[in-house]
């Protein structure tokens, strides 16, 4: 059953407030998420003053600078700093996306981050993915086949096999859609969400995968598949510009046909 | 044992959009749609037991409010069965992308109003 207020535990407080230098000219305000397992208190929002003329373009460059010359207590997750990676994925301003990906001047105000929502917080800005990989895991994420080739060689396809696979082979697995999901938020114990479905179909449509009946059958329940409602903020959210939203209507198209 | 983790925010802190709000009004208008059905169904019983039964029921809905409850589900009406068109589409794979998403979601919130007005004028 949905529970649509936090858990007693997860009740936000205020926090901490870091002020800029006084001859700091453009100040933006970033208020943060923070909760640590190390001590005993609830999670809070920190604000950070932040002066935009000696810090980088990306909410991502604001993080590092606060990490680095104000709090390096503070917790989150990224390596390539290019959108590649995934790692960096969080709500911020009211939205799921890539931190460095996303533009400081894109925010009007303040700017609001927190984890990906109505996830498990490790610390800080960093979620607990495991249920997600979980997840991940039991589509079976992988090419299947018992069939020889015939000349030996690699199993080829013409360019419009291939075709069927882009929007779905480009995903960085950020999560940004499946936490961005309210039907994921109530039922993530098993609806398997966008980002594990438009893997799920990546798999399906791929011509050289011989087991599209199972992969439908393991998705045929009314939860792993049937809880999308076409609500449509994966395809929104997405930081990379994909669709899983459309993904999943192929899938229930499939389904649909057999 | 590791201390309980605390579970991010969501609906606190989700910025509300069209997608997501005229999925829920979807499901409201259907929850509306479920209940004024049995209001139909009494409205059905009451013309069918003859004038005694049926002129307090005729009179409640001239009452302001019993005109408030008309107009509600009217509008619950012509918005659920606009957007199951939308989503009867949606399920022929059309209009997926999500600019059309935003297109037909204003065009069917537009029409909401347009043929809900209509109604009322014209009866």
């Amino acid at each position: 059953m949905a529970e649509f207020r936090l858990p007693k535990n997860s009740q936000i407080t205020d926090g901490i407030t870091h002020k800029a230098s006084a001859d700091a000219a453009k100040v933006k305000t970033f208020k943060i998420y923070r909760w640590s397992p190390d001590d005993d208190s609830q999670p809070r929002i920190d604000s950070f003053e932040i002066d935009l003329d000696d810090c980088g373009p990306m909410v991502l460059d604001a993080l590092i600078k606060i990490k680095n010359e104000k709090d390096s207590s503070l917790t989150f997750r990224r390596s390539c700093r290019e959108g590649i990676c995934g790692s960096c994925s969080m709500n911020i301003d009211g939205t799921n996306t890539l931190a460095c990906l996303k533009s400081i001047s894109d925010v009007k105000g303040d700017v609001k981050i927190y984890p990906l929502p109505h996830m498990p917080v490790v610390k800080d800005l960093v979620p607990d993915l495991s249920n997600a990989y979980r997840q991940l895991t039991s589509i079976e994420p992988w090419l299947k086949n018992d069939s020889k080739v015939a000349d030996g060689g690699e199993r080829r396809q013409s360019p419009a096999e291939r075709e069927k696979l882009d929007g779905l082979w480009e995903c960085v697995l950020c999560f940004s859609c499946s936490t961005a999901c309210p039907s994921y938020w109530w039922n993530s114990d098993e609806y398997l969400g966008p980002a594990v479905l438009l893997q799920a179909y990546r798999w399906i449509s791929d011509s050289r995968d011989e087991q599209k009946r199972e992969r439908l059958d393991a998705l045929d329940d009314s939860f792993s598949l049937y809880r999308c409602h076409t609500i449509m903020n994966c395809a929104k959210t997405c930081p990379k510009g994909l669709n899983p939203g459309k993904a999943i209507a192929g899938i229930k198209s499939e389904m649909a046909q057999r | 044992m590791a201390k309980p983790r605390p579970l991010s925010p969501h609906l606190q802190v989700y910025r509300p959009q069209l997608t997501s709000i005229m999925s829920i009004m979807h499901r409201a208008s259907g929850a509306v749609l479920a209940t004024g059905s049995l209001l139909v169904a009494l409205w059905l019983v009451a013309l069918a037991a003859g004038a005694a039964v049926f002129n307090p029921v005729a009179d409640a809905m001239q009452h302001p409010l019993g005109q408030l409850v008309v107009f509600g589900y009217s509008l619950a009406l012509v918005y659920h069965g606009l957007n199951g068109i939308r989503h009867l589409m949606w399920d022929l794979r059309i209009g997926l992308e999500i600019k059309q998403v935003y297109q037909s979601g204003y065009l069917v919130l537009g029409l909401t109003f347009l043929v809900t007005a209509a109604l009322w004028l014209a009866v």
